[in-house]
Parts: C-alpha cells; sequence; structure tokens
C-alpha cells in the first residue's frame, strides 16, 4: 500500500488586505507517484493552494502534512518541493547551465557532481549540449524545458506545475503534454498541476480535483469526472453537456423536458434534480420513435460530428453530437439510454439569509432592504404600524431590529443593470445553462451570494440589482 | 499635389546644430588651447607639465579618492533607501521616493549653504575637517542620483524570480547575492556612472563651503581664473579621457546591457 506523500487538511486561505477567502475547507490527501492535477476557471484558488504548498503563502487555517509531518509554516526553501513557474521565471543573468545548476550550488555539491546531474537532466528534456546557451537565446519551449530541468534536477518529492504550458501555442502544447506525461511515468516523482485547460487535466492525470470558488467540487479519476459528474458547475466545465431541471417520478425514473426517462440512479421520489445528459449520448430517432420530440434549429458540421441544437416542445434546448446529418427545422425524434443519464442533487432551490428588520418594516438582508410581509413572522398577526404587528392573542409586538431567517426562492429572484435605492447589487460570478434558462450565481459586496434563474444571457462579472417581489420573501424568527 | 513632409534628415538638422555648437565646437576648442602655448603654437609643454607637477598629480588622485568615497557612501545609503522603497509594498512608496528626490527642485546654493550652516553648528570649524565635509557635502548633493536609477531597477526586478530562487532553496541571504545584486547591477553602474563622474569635476560645493581642498575641479578653475587657458584646457582633457576610461571599464560600452540600464526616470 503506497502512503500519502501529502496531505492538506481543512486548509482554509483568507488574504488579509482586501480579506477575501480564496480557498475554504480544502482536503486532498495525495498518494506518492500520482499526477493529480487541480482544474478550475481563473480565481478559483488553484493557484493560491499550489502556492501554500510550494510554501510562497501559508494557510489561515488548516495544516499541510508532508510526509506525515507538518510543514505549513515551512518557508519555501527549506521543502523538498520544486515548482514549474507559468512564466518560467529563468534566471536572465545565468546560463543554461547555472540556471540548472542554482539548487544544487546551493546544496554545496562538488563540481563534478553537479556537472554530471545538469548533464543528465538536459538529456531528459532533450536539450543536451545547451549548458553555454544565454536564456534570452531559447525559445518558448525549450525555456519551458529548461525550467522542468531546474526543478527536477533536486529531485524533489514533489514537482508543482503552475499552468506550464499556457504560454505555448497549441500544437507545443499537446506534445509537451505526453511528454510531461512519459516523464513523470519515467521519474517517479509525484505531480501537482494546476490548469484551466479541462482537456489537458482529463488527459494528464491520474486525479483530478475540480475546484470551483475556492471550494473543491470533485474530486476524481479523469472517467469519474466526466461521467460522473458530482454537480451541475463539474458537468457544465468538463465537457460538453446539457443539464436540464428534473423529478424523480419513481426511484429509477427521472421526469424532465416533458417526458418520462428510466434510468440508474436509485434516488427517492420526489427529488428535484438536475440531469446531465451528454451531447454524444442523444441518439436521433424518426420523431414517432423518440422519447422526446423536437425541431432541429441549427446543425453544424464539426469535421467528426455534427452538432445539432434541437429546440422541444416546453422550450427546452437539448444539443445532440451525432454523425448523421439533418436538415434545419426538421422534426426528429430523440432516445437517452437509462446509463447515459446522470442524475445529480438539484443545486440551491431557495436562498437563504440571515437579515433584520428595519424600522421602515422593511427585511434588511445580502446589502439591500426589501418591503416584505411582517405578518408573516406570527401567525394570524395583523399589520398594526411600520414595523408592529398585534399577535393572534392580542399582543402588539415592535418588529424593529428583530433578527430574522429570510428565504427567498431561486425562482423568484431576478436581476436588473438598475441601480434602484435599497436593493441588494452584486456582480455574476458564474453561470449555468440548463436547457431552457440560465441559472445565475451573483455575490454582493456583503459576500453574500443570491442564485437565481434568468431567460437571458448575461455576462460573468456584470453588475445587477436584485428584485424580489414583496409576496416571495419568506421570514422565519431565529 | 504632393504634400510636404519633413525626411528624416530633415529632422535631424536641429539636433545636429546643438550637437555641433554645444559638443563638439568646444571640445575642439579645448584641444587647440591644450596643444598650444599662449602664442598660439603647437607644443606639447601643457601635456609634460601636467605629469612632472606633483602637485597636479596629487591633485587627481586627491579628487579620485574623494570621488570614490563619495559614490561608495552614496551607494551604501541608496541601495538600502531604494530596496525598501521599491520592493516593500509600502503604500506610500512614490511619496517618501518623492521626498528623496525633492532637494533636487531646491536651488543647489541655497541648500549647499544650508547645509554650511547645519555642520558649522555642529562642528564649529568647517576648515577642521576639509575631506568629510567635501563628501557630505557632495552626498548629500547626489544622493536623488544614485536612487533614482537603483529604484527603477528594482521596481522592475521580477517577483517570480525570487519566488524561483526561494524555491531552488535560496535563503533570504543567497537570494540576495545570487539574484536580486545581479539583477540590480545595470542600476548599480547607471547609479555610479551618475555620481562619480560630477563627484571628480565638482568644486562649487568646496568653494562655497570654504573649504580649502583642491581638487581637480578648483584646479582647473584656478588656471581659467587667471586667464593660463592652456594649461586649464589640458587637465580638463585629461580629466575627460580619465571619465571616458572610467565609464568604459563600469559597462557603458556593452549594447545589452545599456538597453537593461535603469534610466532615470
Amino acid at each position: 500500500m503506497s502512503q500519502n506523500i501529502i496531505e492538506l487538511r481543512n486548509i482554509k486561505k483568507v488574504f488579509e488586505d482586501d480579506d477575501t477567502t480564496v480557498v475554504e475547507d480544502f482536503n486532498l490527501e495525495v498518494k506518492k507517484g500520482e499526477f493529480v492535477t487541480f482544474l478550475g476557471p481563473s480565481g478559483c484558488g488553484k493557484t493560491t493552494t499550489l502556492r501554500m504548498i510550494a510554501g510562497f503563502e501559508f494557510p489561515t487555517e488548516g495544516e499541510i502534512l508532508l510526509n506525515g509531518e507538518d510543514i505549513s509554516h515551512l518557508p519555501p526553501n527549506l521543502r523538498p518541493i520544486n515548482t514549474v513557474f507559468q512564466r518560467y521565471a529563468l534566471f536572465p543573468h545565468l546560463n543554461v547551465y547555472d540556471n540548472v545548476a542554482f539548487g544544487l550550488n546551493l546544496k554545496k555539491l562538488p563540481k563534478h557532481v553537479i556537472d554530471e546531474k545538469v548533464k543528465k537532466v538536459l538529456e531528459v528534456v532533450d536539450l543536451e549540449g545547451f549548458e553555454k546557451r544565454k536564456i534570452s537565446t531559447l525559445s518558448g519551449g525549450q525555456q519551458q524545458r529548461i525550467a522542468i530541468a531546474r526543478a527536477i534536477v533536486n529531485e524533489p518529492d514533489i514537482l508543482l506545475l503552475d499552468e506550464p504550458l499556457g504560454a505555448l501555442d497549441l500544437k507545443m502544447r499537446k506534445e509537451m503534454q505526453l511528454e510531461l506525461k512519459s516523464m513523470h511515468e519515467q521519474l517517479g516523482i509525484t505531480f501537482i498541476y494546476v490548469t484551466h485547460d479541462q482537456e489537458e487535466a482529463l488527459t494528464m492525470s491520474d486525479k483530478v480535483v475540480v475546484m470551483s470558488d475556492g471550494m473543491i467540487q470533485q474530486i476524481g479519476t479523469p472517467e469519474e469526472i466526466y461521467n460522473e459528474p458530482k454537480n451541475a458547475f463539474v458537468a457544465d466545465f468538463i465537457g460538453e453537456s446539457n443539464i436540464f431541471e428534473g423529478k424523480m417520478t419513481a426511484s429509477k425514473t427521472v421526469a424532465f423536458c416533458g417526458a418520462q426517462f428510466p434510468c440508474v440512479d436509485n434516488v427517492p421520489k420526489d427529488t428535484r434534480v438536475d440531469v446531465v445528459v451528454r451531447p454524444e449520448d442523444v441518439v436521433i430517432t424518426r420523431p414517432e420513435d423518440g422519447q422526446i420530440r423536437g425541431k432541429v434549429d441549427s446543425a453544424v458540421f464539426k469535421g467528426m460530428y455534427y452538432e445539432i441544437t434541437a429546440i422541444l416542445p416546453d422550450e427546452n434546448e437539448v444539443v445532440i453530437q451525432s454523425t448523421r446529418n439533418v436538415q434545419t427545422g426538421e422534426e426528429i425524434g430523440m432516445r437517452i439510454g437509462p446509463d447515459e443519464i446522470h442524475v445529480m442533487p438539484a443545486g440551491v432551490l431557495v436562498n437563504v439569509f440571515d437579515g433584520t428588520i428595519t424600522k421602515d418594516g422593511r427585511a434588511a438582508f445580502a446589502g439591500g432592504e426589501y418591503e416584505c410581509d411582517l405578518t408573516r413572522l406570527y401567525e394570524g398577526s395583523v399589520l398594526t404600524g411600520a414595523s408592529s404587528v398585534r399577535t393572534a392573542d392580542g399582543t402588539e409586538v415592535d418588529l424593529a431590529g428583530m433578527e430574522v431567517t429570510v428565504e427567498v426562492p431561486v425562482k423568484a429572484v431576478s436581476m436588473s443593470d438598475e441601480q434602484v435605492d435599497y436593493r441588494a447589487d452584486g456582480n455574476i460570478i458564474s453561470f449555468i445553462y440548463k436547457g431552457n434558462h440560465y441559472n445565475y450565481t451573483v455575490r454582493t459586496a456583503t459576500e453574500d451570494d443570491f442564485v437565481l434563474d434568468e431567460d437571458d444571457l448575461w455576462n460573468e462579472g456584470d453588475h445587477v440589482s436584485l428584485m424580489i417581489p414583496k409576496e416571495e420573501i419568506i421570514l422565519k424568527r431565529k | 499635389m504632393k504634400r510636404f513632409r519633413f525626411s528624416r534628415k530633415q529632422l535631424c538638422i536641429p539636433y545636429a546644430l546643438f550637437l555641433v555648437c554645444f559638443v563638439i565646437l568646444p571640445l575642439a576648442v579645448i584641444v587647440y588651447y591644450a596643444f598650444t602655448d599662449g602664442s598660439g603654437r603647437f607644443t606639447l609643454a601643457n601635456f609634460l607639465s601636467f605629469f612632472t607637477n606633483g602637485n597636479t598629480i596629487g591633485t587627481l588622485c586627491y579628487s579620485a579618492v574623494i570621488a570614490v568615497a563619495v559614490t561608495a557612501v552614496c551607494l551604501l545609503i541608496a541601495y538600502p533607501a531604494a530596496y525598501v522603497l521599491a520592493r516593500s509594498g509600502l503604500k506610500r512608496g512614490p511619496v517618501l521616493l518623492m521626498l528623496f528626490i525633492l532637494p533636487m527642485w531646491i536651488n543647489f546654493t541655497l541648500r549647499i549653504t544650508a547645509l554650511k550652516e547645519i555642520l558649522t553648528v555642529i562642528e564649529g570649524n568647517l576648515s577642521l575637517h576639509p575631506f568629510l565635509n567635501t563628501v557630505i557635502g557632495m552626498t548629500y548633493d547626489y544622493l536623488p542620483f544614485m536612487i533614482l536609477p537603483l529604484y527603477t531597477t528594482l521596481l522592475q526586478l521580477d517577483q517570480n524570480l525570487l519566488e524561483a530562487a526561494r524555491d531552488l532553496g535560496a535563503g533570504p541571504a543567497s537570494v540576495f547575492s545570487r539574484v536580486t545584486l545581479p539583477l540590480s547591477m545595470p542600476g548599480i553602474v547607471s547609479g555610479i556612472t551618475m555620481t562619480f563622474l560630477p563627484a571628480m569635476t565638482n568644486y562649487v560645493i568646496l568653494d562655497m563651503m570654504y573649504n580649502s581642498t583642491y581638487i581637480m575641479g578648483s584646479l582647473i578653475g584656478s588656471y581659467f581664473n587667471i586667464y593660463d587657458w592652456n594649461n586649464g584646457s589640458m587637465i580638463s582633457l585629461i580629466l575627460f579621457a580619465v571619465i571616458c576610461i572610467v565609464s568604459i571599464v563600469t559597462g557603458g560600452g556593452d549594447q545589452e546591457d545599456a538597453k537593461n540600464r535603469g534610466a532615470v526616470l
């Protein structure tokens, strides 16, 4: 049994200057010799996590164990871990030999040992005879190799790679992917790799850690991540997918897109779920043979297949990859096998916030103040003033300043780019297309997240204000 | 109709004129005076008297010693200051830098006069420590010229390189000696050039401080004051040659280096 070479336990990182939490609740175990990839969109905390392993940042909470020893607050020069930097960070004042020998010189190894090691590692990266070259005379790909050589020549326990192929062109990148993979096998060093490129992650890794917004979304082999995404974010981020909102109608039957489908997931009846179907798993049939029917909206030739978008009567869109061509406007049937339907727990259905009642009888939460129905706090009560009610047993209660729990259903919130007094506002931090609408997450300045559905497409980063109808705000006493 | 446009050659004319009038011609005049005697005949006597006159050689050496001392003191003060200003991520970094540069905005004579008064209060009689006073005065005057190029170079220093060095096992001292210092060499060279050369020739500071110290600048000045233009020119010419050699030795000839040289803002 191989043991964990590195373990991250309950890691949390808060940047003090602007008080933002960039990594939270991060737990990971890596076995010796594994190739682990942190995958996620930019700003998801993957690079920060890598920098904590390297020692450039220290975790705010939690611990990092290397071979069972806590190294959380050890400076980088004392860790047997080396990094390949995104922009290579080769020393411009040294030649290739001195760059590669940098770490060995610091260890004060005898000259002939250093010579030997540098020679060997340059062979590994295929740059024999480059010792005397200046860094500025090397191409991007060659600099990349030197950066790798400079790190692995120290024989670290773990090699960290921070988007090392990001600056290379596509062809070079593909080549280097394969080379890195074979280097990993050859050297037996544990690799921790950071990328935002899902294809790169799936091609190279033994284990993929999908991250979003500072949290791990899923850890698994590339196959697991692709075939069994844990939530809508992972499904959307990895590969192409159709995501629909559905509901279980029996333990192995799920209803979505206006039809019922047998599936293999055993989820209790009436559970609300998200359903993922990969475009290549939708089979086109004659209209009368399909489980669902739709009209072809577009069919685009993509080389290996046609990418077809069909619109269903309930306005859901299904994306299909098929070798069969169909005509725009044609009526088609579609079938999806039970194995190809992946059922996941539904995302947020109700937004829950901590709030207080203001003097004007509004509910203040998430940086906004909304009109609400105060009588909901006490059953059978009547409103007697701006912020006071008379309860069923006749006592008068002043609610101003009361702390309450506010619940707002996802479907009740809508957004606008107009800034209006009292409305909470924030930036769209992510969105997912779900068949016939977009599912947005908006983060306010108070760091509260609103999840909401909208038909129109907005952009990530858009600043919006949030509208909630009075009758949809549910108040609960604490 | 063809539109009139300045060609590159035409645009050069004002600069060429400037260079000819204020650089080449004066140099030619100096060379002419250096190798002639009072009546305009060619002679090497001025040249020979420079080397035979022990007093002149001594002054040259003394000037060099002062210039080296001033440059060294400037570097010792300026490097840590520039390092802190550029690298510590101080929010007020630029403001602090401005404070170092600010004296340059005040008239030079005024500054030296003020400094003289302060030193008189501290030392009593200024003429007791001529060397020390000269170094203090020049350091005060040339410090900004040392800080600015250093600050610019250190500001451009790639944070990733320092991290890479730490990652490869370098402690703070090794990071400094193996990465920061070598990469700030262009700024150091440029700072030295901007301090050492004027420190060799400036004598106004000395004069103003009622200083009896005699350096190259004062020597040249004294010859011109007594209308011995020939000897004055020869000394200037020799000083010019010395400075040329110094700048070549400090690497001014390296094209690539010159490109990286921390410019003076």
